[in-house]
């Protein structure tokens, strides 16, 4: 098991190295000059000369991909061009935030979509089944950037229940972790529905049943989980979708969190903003992914470790 | 049965979302641009069915021309990026050892990236125009094919009559394109259906952050973002772009269900 962990944590090393390169690249190739950004087009060469000169801009690509690396790895990742501030710091500040907003979403995802799924398959092809498929289809059709200022409207300003925008109390993030997570839990529900009516057909929940086993042991012990297997590879691949929803969902609700730093980054051309931001998520993404997969192995058995 | 019907109304939602767009500059009672500030926001009614956004333009029209945008980005990009995963996933599904390894780290540091924020990152670089948008869409989209593709070839490859070709001495080519691509058609015909319903959400969300198509073209994520901002005043404005969203990306989803029952005979 230690070979297994330490051999997957070492794989992680080529795709962080990889998506760092990305991040570098995809920046530096790109058309506009970010000193003329900050300083304006009419600024004087000198001062444009000396601003180049401080952010390394003046050097070989090589070289400044080679200082790249090097704060990556000393955790120093510039300053922004706009505010001066150091862009770990910034990091620091907003991340917790989009971290809280995506695990309320992730949570309330879970404690939905997990007995709807078992529910559904349990009650296979009856009208409660067929109407939580068609809402999860609705559901995942629904774009959060439409769904969002929908409920705000609704909720927020005709019924007064929650705050329009802000931080400020635990109402504050009702809205935003629905609009976040409506997504992931309908494709999650559909999810533990289906492996969760493959496990119900397994020959040793026959077995179960006819031994006289009560539904409870029945349905939570033996059958879920079974189930919930591939579900967590599933969770752990849509993270993605929950970490670039939250640039969205940040920007509909000023949540102030990483999401919205990267997209003002991004309209500012901000460069070692943007390359921190995506560095983090994506850091954040491989190290959820490859949690995903330790537990995968954890608890399925069948998998071969080695 | 159910699977038949949901195919049926999948096909019928997309074949009608198709030809109203198609038919976009026949069918729309105005021209989407026309800017008419004696109209602004006027509420649905006889002469704008739909109302008006706030430039006074007819909101019906640019639903219909956006229905074009919409599917043009949609169709586009899943066929560049199936094409393109169709090619890597073959070859490291076919080939096994150092090819396989080194396609697979490059899928995993794509995996690792989260798509959409390349794509928004990308896209705010390069700057708004179709052409941009359908380059960062295809970048971040084709390697799910390539997964995909990879797994069923691996399979496919170990079957009897891919060996015997083989043994017959047929190219690698002609295996790829009379052995291995009829069997895993399937598969990847139902996750393309899908990726189109992707696809249509992904551009309606980089329009809304502004940086998907260029500003003057009727899209039904612009529209959103113009909604949005007059929420308040004119509900209409962002209701109907949005449910002309839903029911497109629900019909594309019933579509691949439908044709997921229909293909696969396990489920």
């Amino acid at each position: 098991m230690l070979v297994f962990l330490g051999r997957r944590i070492l794989q992680t090393i080529p795709v962080v190295w990889g998506v760092g390169t990305m991040v570098f690249l995809l920046l530096h190739i790109v058309p506009g000059d970010p000193v003329e950004i900050m300083l304006g087009e009419n600024a004087l060469p000198a001062n444009k000369e000396a601003l180049r000169a401080q952010l390394n801009l003046d050097k070989p690509l090589g070289v400044q991909y080679a200082i790249f690396w090097k704060g990556v790895l000393t955790g120093d990742l510039g300053s922004s061009f706009v505010s001066k501030r150091p862009v770990s710091a910034l990091i620091a500040e907003r991340f917790p935030l989009t971290l809280q907003l995506a695990a309320s979403a992730l949570a309330w995802a879970l404690l939905l979509s997990i007995p709807l799924g078992v529910l559904a398959a349990a009650l296979r092809d009856g009208i409660f089944d067929r109407l939580v498929l068609g809402f999860s289809i609705l559901g995942a059709a629904m774009p959060n950037f439409w769904l969002g200022p929908l409920l705000m409207l609704f909720f927020s300003v005709h019924l007064g229940w929650f705050p329009v925008t802000g931080r400020d109390g635990p109402s504050n993030y009702i809205l935003p972790s629905i609009t976040l997570g409506l997504g992931l839990a309908c494709v999650l529900t559909r999810m533990v529905r289906t492996t969760m009516a493959e496990v119900l057909r397994q020959d040793y929940m026959t077995t179960a049943r006819s031994k006289g086993l009560d539904w409870a042991p029945l349905y939570l012990k033996h059958a879920l989980k079974n189930a919930l297997i591939p579900v967590i590879t599933i969770l752990g691949l849509n993270l993605a979708s929950l970490l670039a929803g939250a640039v969205i969902t940040e920007t509909i609700f000023d949540w102030g969190g990483l999401g919205e730093l990267v997209y003002r980054g991004i309209q500012s051309r901000d460069f070692p903003v943007v390359q921190g931001c995506v560095l983090m998520i994506a850091a954040t993404y491989v190290a959820a992914n490859t949690l995903a997969d330790i537990a995968y192995t954890y608890a399925n058995p069948r998998v071969e470790v080695g | 049965m159910r699977g038949k019907a949901q195919l049926r109304l999948g096909a019928v939602i997309v074949g009608a979302v198709a030809l109203l767009g198609i038919f976009a500059p026949w069918l729309a009672p105005y021209d989407p641009l026309t800017i008419s500030l004696s109209e602004e926001l006027c509420r649905p009614g006889r002469l704008h069915w739909l109302g008006c956004d706030s430039n006074g333009a007819d909101v019906l029209s640019i639903l219909l021309y956006g229905a074009r945008v919409s599917l043009e980005v949609g169709v586009v990009v899943t066929s560049i990026s199936v094409f393109v995963g169709l090619m890597v996933g073959s070859v490291a599904g076919y080939f096994g050892g150092w090819r396989d390894a080194v396609l697979m780290r490059v899928l995993d540091m794509i995996f690792a990236f989260p798509g959409t924020i390349l794509a928004i990152a990308l896209a705010a670089a390069l700057g708004p125009s179709k052409g941009n948008l359908v380059l960062c869409l295809s970048l971040t989209g084709w390697a799910g094919y390539a997964r995909l593709v990879r797994g069923e070839v691996q399979v496919v490859r170990q079957m009897e009559f891919v060996e015997a070709a083989r043994a017959l001495g047929v190219g690698v080519p002609r295996i790829f394109m009379f052995h291995l691509w009829p069997n895993i058609v399937s598969p990847l015909l139902v996750t393309a259906t899908f990726g189109v319903a992707g696809t249509i959400l992904a551009e309606a969300s980089l329009s809304f952050l502004g940086i998907g198509v260029p500003p003057g073209t009727p899209s039904w994520g612009q529209l959103l973002v113009f909604g949005k901002d007059v929420l308040l005043e004119a509900p209409h404005v962002a209701t109907f772009p949005g449910i002309a969203i839903v029911i497109t990306v629900v019909g594309f989803h019933m579509l691949g269900e439908g044709l997921r029952r229909k293909l696969d005979p396990k489920s």
